[in-house]
């Protein structure tokens, strides 16, 4: 009987262990108390609402949202045709490519961000948007490269050639063909970009100056000098931000086939 | 080159980096002509069909069609088409719009592309299926929609490569008698790439043996079949038991062997299985192996010439595994070889 319960159980505590936490900030972000605590005291929407009205808050959302956005993107303008030539053409070095397009996924973000800091910023006194845009297009850039590669490895390049036979050109082929075929992949590439983006912390950290700082980093500063439930709030409401988005991406595009 | 070739290989040679592919080919095909390709694969086959369709550009030589010189054309101006081993169909589009691809980048809109790509259609039946995507059909259907969204684009030359391989026996029969109907009813010009002797020997009007990057034997398929050149297209072709012949005795692995009958002027000797006469003759063999084939019988023979095959009718008696057994080769009924090796 215990041995038939053993399965079960750890199962559960594994999902409390991993869900648990969510979940108790879920719950701290409805309290009706003034300081971030478990259980909470009371219920009430005081503290959702609170978030909007944080004008650093705002800021630094939209912050985020552009680096996250425009540093995907530019990640992607990159990272498509790299994908497409490590996929397409015997290049000498394509290996050794490969590792350094990786660099950002293995090299920890402090050291990132304090060598952006040290040897860009400093100087060459490169403007802070500037230089959080560029950490942020770099530490996406894998991703970019890696779910592209494998949509683009899942398609057979002779239909490029087919294209060409039947009359179009060798970046027409690009766009009429392979474009649409690998559509599903960038769009992965693009959720798993943003999501990354958006939640990066270390190397915002180091860049982020007078008054320009991503969201995460707000908060963390936040939280050093307030200690309500607002933190919690605008917790729960990003991370129901990004279950969405990933939620909606696996329902019409299968996203989790590329990851 | 001849008055009537219309698409003209003169010393072509091809090459990946530094590893020659094709050396020096010269090939004239004529207009209407469905021409095949045959050879073991790295023989050069495929990579001449790609330059001939602008894929490959050769490191020598001139390839001319219809009067002009190609070389250097982009492969996306030449009016050759192609249709790929695994058919190259847009995933991603319907089967009209596939047809269609071709057209529209010629500028066709409207009416005019609809019949067109409708008759293009028709003419492989497959005129239901305009609304399907590509990866729902059967690989027998894909390989019709890649021939139709070809020929609609009326090429002056029509590429297959290996077109009947991935299809299974009866579809392969059924596509082998379609692609002679296409070939005929537009008359133009088709080569195909094939490892396969059989497929080449039912659909071609003549038949390139390749081998190593050079042509072996050019001829109809009677030719090949009954008139090998070489050792290497004999054997291609379904010759099992082949010799050299040297100083006028034929060569075997042991020795040399005196045959019955006067020994043509030739390098080698090949049999069919079919051309051995089993149960008398000045030759002794042990049978090491015997099947059953319907209407006859398959032989090996451990001889002191090396390993006999040999094919007899089945309503013969049956020899036994292990017994002794007589036999010959007559000399009249082999193929003499002009090259050995």
């Amino acid at each position: 009987m215990t041995q038939r319960l053993f399965a079960p159980i750890t199962l559960l505590l594994v999902l409390i262990f991993l869900i648990g936490p969510f979940l108790i900030i879920v719950a701290a972000s409805f309290s009706a108390g003034d300081t971030l605590a478990f259980p909470p005291q009371g219920f009430s929407f005081k503290w959702i609402l609170k978030v909007f009205t944080v004008e650093s808050f705002r800021d630094s959302f939209v912050m985020s949202m552009f680096l996250a956005i425009g540093g995907t993107f530019a990640a992607l303008l990159l990272g498509i045709p790299a994908a497409y030539a490590m996929s397409r053409y015997k290049l000498p070095f394509s290996e050794t490519v490969r590792t350094i397009v990786s660099a950002p996924i293995i090299v920890p973000g402090i050291i990132v961000g304090l060598a952006l800091l040290r040897y860009f910023v400093v100087p060459i006194g490169l403007s802070i948007t500037l230089a959080l845009f560029l950490a942020h297009t770099a530490l996406v850039l894998p991703y970019a490269v890696r779910v592209v590669s494998a949509s683009l490895n899942n398609l057979r390049s002779d239909i490029e050639e087919a294209a060409v036979l039947l009359g179009s050109s060798r970046l027409g082929a690009f766009f009429r063909v392979v474009l649409p075929n690998i559509r599903g992949g960038i769009l992965s590439a693009f959720i798993l970009g943003f999501v990354t983006s958006f939640n990066q912390v270390p190397v915002s950290l180091f860049l982020s100056g007078p008054g320009v700082r991503t969201l995460p980093v707000d908060m963390l500063g936040y939280m050093e000098i307030v200690f309500d439930p607002s933190i919690a709030a605008l917790s729960s409401l990003l991370a129901f931000l990004s279950i969405g988005i990933v939620f909606a991406a696996e329902r019409f595009l299968g996203f989790s086939r590329y990851v | 080159m001849s008055d009537t070739s219309f698409l003209t290989l003169d010393k072509l040679s091809l090459a990946y980096g530094n590893t020659v592919a094709v050396k020096d080919l010269d090939l004239d095909i004529r207009k209407g002509e469905l021409l095949a390709l045959l050879g073991p694969s790295g023989c050069g086959k495929t990579t001449t069909m790609r330059s001939i369709a602008g894929l490959m550009t050769p490191v020598g030589g001139r390839i001319r069609l219809d009067g002009a010189d190609i070389t250097r054309v982009a492969a996306n101006k030449r009016a050759v088409g192609l249709v790929f081993q695994s058919y190259a169909l847009f995933p991603h589009l319907t089967v009209f719009e596939n047809v269609a691809f071709g057209l529209k980048l010629k500028g066709m809109r409207g009416a005019e592309l609809e019949a067109k790509v409708a008759s293009g259609l028709k003419s492989v039946g497959l005129a239901a299926f305009a609304d399907r995507k590509t990866p729902e059909l059967s690989g027998g259907q894909q390989q019709r929609v890649a021939l139709a969204r070809s020929m609609v684009m009326e090429p002056k030359v029509l590429l297959l490569d290996e077109p009947l391989s991935n299809l299974d026996a009866r579809l392969r029969l059924e596509m082998r008698t379609e692609l002679q109907r296409v070939q005929k009813e537009s008359g133009v010009t088709m080569i195909f790439v094939t490892h396969d002797q059989v497929e080449a020997l039912a659909l071609a009007d003549r038949i390139v043996v390749m081998k190593n990057g050079a042509i072996e034997q050019i001829g109809t398929p009677e030719e090949i079949y009954n008139h090998p050149v070489s050792s290497f297209v004999a054997d291609f072709v379904g010759f099992e038991n082949i010799f050299a012949i040297r100083d006028g005795k034929l060569v075997a692995g042991t020795g040399e062997v005196f045959l019955s009958g006067k020994l043509p002027e030739a390098a080698g000797l090949a049999w069919r299985p079919r051309a051995i006469s089993l149960g008398s003759g000045p030759l002794k063999g042990i049978v090491r192996g015997v099947s059953f084939a319907g209407g006859t019988r398959e032989y090996v023979l451990e001889t002191p010439l090396g390993i006999i095959k040999a094919e007899v009718d089945a309503a013969l008696p049956a020899h036994a595994l292990g017994t002794d057994v007589a036999f010959d080769l007559p000399v009249g009924s082999a193929a003499p070889l002009k090259r050995f090796g």
